[in-house]
Parts: C-alpha cells; structure tokens; sequence
C-alpha cells in the first residue's frame, strides 16, 4: 500500500489523467462564512469522472456533496469561496478547460447547461410556477443554441417526447402546478438535456418522489445516458440508487471523499469503516433480524480547525491516531483508494464486519 | 380566465348592493325625521312626507334609493349649501382627487419597485442599507407631516409649487399632495418586493434556471420579478385604501378642491346626504380597485386563473 499526496499530481496521480477521463477534480475545498464562523464544507475533494460513465457521491446530509457539485457548476452562493483546487473539463480535440477559472459570466455562457447541466432534488420547486413547461423549456434552446421560434418549438416537443411525455405536443402550455411529480421531474430532465450538456449532475434526483416514480425515473436517467453518451454524476444518500446506477462511487464524509473506488470495489471489499458503517445501515432482503444497524453519533460539526479525523468519535474501529491525525489516501487497487490508518503498513489487524470478510 | 373574472366582477357588483343596503338602513335608522318642527301641521308633514315618497311601504323605499344611487342621483345637501345636487358636488371634485391619488399610486409604485429591486439585487450592500432605511422612515412618517414639510420647503422657501391649489395650474398644484401621498405606497412597495425578490433569488427554480445558464437582466425578468410580485400585487389594495383615508388630510393641508375635503365639510355641517353619497363613493372604488388586483393577480399567476375562480384573494 502506498500512500498518495493529496491533491498533487504525483506520479500515481498522473496515470489517472488518462484520454477518457471528461472532468478531473482535484483537492477542491470550498469554505462558507456563517454567522457561527468559517465553515470548512469542502475539504480537498479529488475525483475523476469518465467518458459515458456514471459516478455516484455518497454521504449523509452535510457531508459536502452538494456543495462539491454547485462548486463544479458555479451555482455556490455570496457567502462560499473556492479556498483551492482544480476542476479540469476535457473538450473536443483535447482542449482543457479549468472550470474555477471562469468568470460567472463565462460559466453561465459556456459551461451551464450546455456541457454541465443539472437536476435538482425537488421538482415540486424546480420549475418557475409562472411560466408554461413550454416556454421554459424553449428558452435554453433559443438563448444558448439561437434556435428561432419555430424551430425551438419543434425541438422543445421533440424533448419531452425524449423523457416519455405523453402527448407532449399538449403539454407544452401546462403549467407546472398542472403536473405530477413525476412528470415534472422528467420536465426537468428534458430541461437539463435541452442543450446537449456532456455531464449531467443529479443532485438527489428520487429523493422526493413517490417510490413507485424512483426507479423509472433511475430508469429514464439511464437510458438517456445510453441514448446521448452523457456522463452522469448523482449525489446521493441511498445507497439503493448508487447500487442500481453506479460505475464508481465516491464516499464522502465531513466534506472529504474517505473512499473512491469501482462500485463493486466499494459494495464487496469496502475498506472505511465509514463506508461499512453506511452499507451496515442499508437494508437488506436477505437480513435475518429485523434490526438496522444505525452508525452511532451524529456528523460533525465543521465550523472552525479540526483536529485528527473527523469521523473517529464515532468510529468504534477507532485507531490513536485518529485522534491526531487525519489519514492520508491509501491505495487499495489501481481503482480503489481509502482514507483510513488501517490500511496503514503498521496498523494493528483488525476484525472486519462479517459481511465484509474476505472470503 | 373568462370564468375567473366573470366570478369576480359578481362578487363585486354583490358587495356594493350590500353596501347600498347598509347604507339605506343605517339611514333608515337615524333618529328622528326632517320635518320635525312644531310649526308643520299633521297635513303638511303628510304632504311632504308624500312628496319625499317617505309615505311609501319600505321596500319601495329602498327600490327607489338604490335606483337613484345606482344613476348617480344622490339627492341635494341641505347644510353645506342648500338644494345643491351632490352629484353636481362630486363631478367636479371627483376627477381632482383621482388625478391626485392616481398619480400618487404611479408614481408610489414605480418608484417602490425601482427601490426594492435595487436592495434586493445588492443585498447586503450600501444600496441595500439605503433602500431599507428608506423605506422605513417612509412607513413610518405620517403623510400630514410630510406634507407639511413638502409644503414648507418647496411651497413657502424654494417657491417651486403652489402652496395651495389653484384651478388654473391643475399640474403644479398637484405636484407636493402627489409626492406627499405617494411616500407610504412607496415605501410600502418598496419593503414587500426587495423581500419577496430575496425569497425568490433562493428558490430552487432560480437555481436551476442558474445552472442552464440563464443569468442578468433574463433570469431577473423572466422568472424573479414576476414571481416576486405576486405577493407585492395584494398589498397594492390595502394601499390604496390607506392612500384614500391620507387624502383626507393632505387634501386639507393643500386645500385640494377634492372629495377628501367634502367629506370633511359634510361631516362637520352634519350633511348626512353628502356622508352618504360619498360613503357610497369611496366603496364603489374601494370594489373596483379590489376587482382590478384580483384580475391582476389572476393575470400574473396562472395557479390563480387556471382554478376556475377559486375563492383565494
């Protein structure tokens, strides 16, 4: 096991930076001034998203997920800064573009929507109330692809039809507050496609929608991902969806990423004790007893200077160490990398949950 | 939309009959009679009861009101000066005080707008602090007070307008009671937009619309102010109202030839036909101005017009 700097391009880090990698983010911390004081919500984020792939960001509320994302898209608010970090966005041709070198003006113009496009968590909120899902979906393509009238118009119904609309001609004069939550998050997904983005961000996509519309909504995603060659990235917290949609998975914690690995890296030989903590929580078909296990504690808070890891207090495979230091990213596999002292050469052995042990 | 506002002009026209019969009662209820006087014998009350058609069973009575009041004949004042017909009264001070708190409302509206958009779009700037402060010390100073002071600095030192009105410079004259007025509706709008903007610049469909690259002068007029004034549009009505009652005393101060001062004189002299009429009056635009924010609100939010006339207000 080797141990990686953060953030620099050591030589390991290098080999990463492979053709097919679309967007490459490395040591992002994102800080918000609070009236409590600074909060660090983002600590020194690396992750890597590939061509046509689909990665999933995964932690409890809190943990830094969303703000990693709006980062990306340049939608954080007046009171966050970006403190450090780079977000590489591969173009046609080999052209590199660093995302948090663009003024707002530029983002907007260039990025939002038409190569990074998002959907949010509430399609209730989502949609402007005031104006027909028509509309709204024709301004993006005659602002951005200067489409005329008509011309939007035939392409707005083509997109609704896209996202399995019925009778999409006739819905394009309703009203959002005239469609269900299904419909309208599909709505949405049309929206964010409308301009032909290369990554699609979803931030919590099901998580407020009836559980009969999740999985077709995960299946919507999935084949437009097919159709349209998107790469996709979720933020989320069931690790229901990850399962069913991942490529690889990014588990974050206090606003670090504590493990990244391959999804069946991640699912089959977890190495965090946070990550099994999580996949510990999830509810199984197969479970005997009808108890869930729950991780014990609460998220930290993250206002001011921390010391050791965050996640100790509430980890009962708890090293010393832990409490002074945080731990550095150990290499699992060419995939696989996790934040943990036990995957330290000199970390005593421990037990592993059941589930996890290796066979 | 059709059925939306066909439900509110009846709702409207409903209220006003109300009106007209609260009005006839509490007439009908006030003591005494106009012919008591000891000198009038039982055959002379008779015949003027007669010829007033107070000899009529009541609901005649009441028909006959509302069928004058409704083709504007609200009888004559008999203490401010005698047998004048009110109508004649109202036809000459009616259009002053509309063209007076009509120019008010324009000019309290738009500068609002201007001011709550400008504090919510700086926020937490200098801009902001100016705005609020603005709008505070609008809301709070009377109209009287402001009046006076407009009165003093720019009738009585810089001598830019006219004190008082004259009938020959309607514009001029009009200038310091408009500005005087229109300082709460100002200040009122002013508060309610920069707050419903701020609330709306959070919203999630801001941000979505943020993250497909809408940004400036489109994401503001297309999806914030409109929503934003959804809320400020309801406060309008109430304002208006509060525009009517400050004119009463602005109209003074300016000595306004308006209605503000007949009803003033009316109830002073205890001219009960001129308190009436314009009782009635001031309800009749009370309903009308109600009717046009409900339309208004129907016309900005489609979840109001596309209910078939729910009854939200």
């Amino acid at each position: 096991m080797s141990e990686l700097n953060n953030g620099q391009k050591s030589p390991q880090n290098e080999a990463l930076w492979a053709d097919d990698i679309l967007l490459s983010v490395r040591n992002l911390s994102v800080r918000f001034k609070t009236s409590y004081g600074v909060v660090s919500a983002v600590r020194g984020v690396d992750f890597d998203l590939k061509k046509g792939k689909t990665l999933a960001i995964v932690g409890e509320s809190g943990s830094g997920k969303s703000v990693t994302v709006k980062a990306l898209a340049g939608l954080l608010g007046e009171n966050a800064s970006i403190e450090s970090g780079s977000a590489v966005l591969s173009g046609p041709g080999g052209k590199k573009t660093e995302l948090f070198g663009l003024k707002r003006r530029e983002m907007r113009r260039e990025i939002n929507g038409k190569r990074i496009a998002m959907v949010f968590q509430d399609p209730m909120t989502s949609l402007d109330p005031t104006m027909p899902i028509g509309k709204q979906l024709m301004e993006g393509l005659r602002d951005h692809l200067g489409m005329g009238s008509a011309q939007a118009r035939a392409e707005a119904v083509r997109l609704l039809s896209l996202v399995e609309i019925p009778e999409a001609e006739s819905r394009m004069k309703s009203y959002p507050h005239q469609l269900s939550g299904g419909m309208r998050q599909r709505v949405v997904i049309a929206m964010a496609l409308s301009c032909n983005p290369e990554i699609l961000i979803c931030d919590e996509p099901t998580t407020a929608l009836d559980v009969t519309i999740q999985s077709r909504i995960l299946e919507l995603i999935q084949e437009l991902q097919r159709k349209l060659g998107l790469s996709v990235i979720y933020i989320t917290h069931d690790l229901g969806v990850v399962a069913k949609v991942a490529d690889e998975i990014a588990v974050m914690y206090a606003g670090r990423v504590v493990e990244r690995g391959l999804s069946d890296e991640i699912f089959y030989d977890p190495r965090h004790p946070y990550t099994w903590g999580l996949l510990l929580a999830m509810p199984d078909v197969e479970m005997d007893s009808g108890e869930l296990y729950t991780i014990p504690g609460n998220p930290p808070n993250m206002v001011g200077e921390t010391v050791g890891e965050p996640f100790a207090p509430r980890n009962e495979y708890a090293l010393n160490i832990d409490f002074r230091r945080e731990a550095p990213m150990f290499k699992v596999s060419e995939t696989h990398f996790a934040a943990t002292w036990l995957l330290h050469e000199k970390a005593p052995k421990v037990e592993r949950p059941p589930r996890f042990a290796k066979p | 939309m059709r059925a939306y506002i066909l439900k509110r002009a009846a709702i409207a026209v409903l209220t006003l009959l109300l009106i007209v019969l609260i009005l006839f009662v509490l007439m009908t209820f006030l003591p005494g009679s106009p012919f008591n006087d000891e000198r009038l014998s039982p055959e002379q009350i008779a015949t003027l009861r007669a010829r007033y058609g107070l000899d009529q069973p009541i609901l005649v009575q009441f028909w006959n009101f509302m069928k004058n009041t409704f083709s504007g004949d609200f009888g004559v004042s008999y203490a401010i000066q005698k047998n004048v017909p009110i109508s004649s009264f109202l036809s000459s001070r009616l259009p002053v005080s509309m063209r007076i708190g009509g120019q008010a409302i324009l000019l309290g509206t738009f500068l609002g707008l201007i001011l709550g958009i400008v504090a919510a779009l700086k926020h937490n700037t200098i801009w902001d602090t100016l705005c609020t402060v603005l709008s505070v010390v609008g809301v709070s100073i009377p109209s009287y007070v402001f009046a006076l002071g407009l009165s003093y600095l720019f009738g009585f030192k810089l001598k830019w307008f006219p004190i008082l009105y004259q009938d020959a410079l309607p514009f001029q004259s009009s200038v310091l009671a408009t500005v005087a007025l229109s300082l709460f509706t100002m200040a009122s709008i002013a508060r309610f937009t920069r707050t419903e903007l701020l609330e709306v610049l959070s919203s999630d469909y801001i941000l979505f619309a943020q993250s497909r690259g809408i940004d400036g002068f489109r994401l503001i007029a297309r999806h914030a102010l409109r929503n934003a004034l959804i809320p400020v549009v309801t406060v309008l009505a109430p304002l208006v109202v509060g525009l009517m009652t400050g004119s009463l005393v602005v109209e003074r101060i300016f000595s306004v030839p308006g209605v503000g001062q007949l009803l003033v004189e009316g109830i002073q002299a205890n001219d009960y036909s001129v308190v009436t009429a314009l009782s009635f009056v001031y309800s009749l635009l009370y309903i009308a101005i109600m009717l046009v924010v409900d339309i208004l609100y129907g016309v900005i939010d489609p979840r109001i017009r596309l209910a078939k006339g729910a009854s939200q207000s």
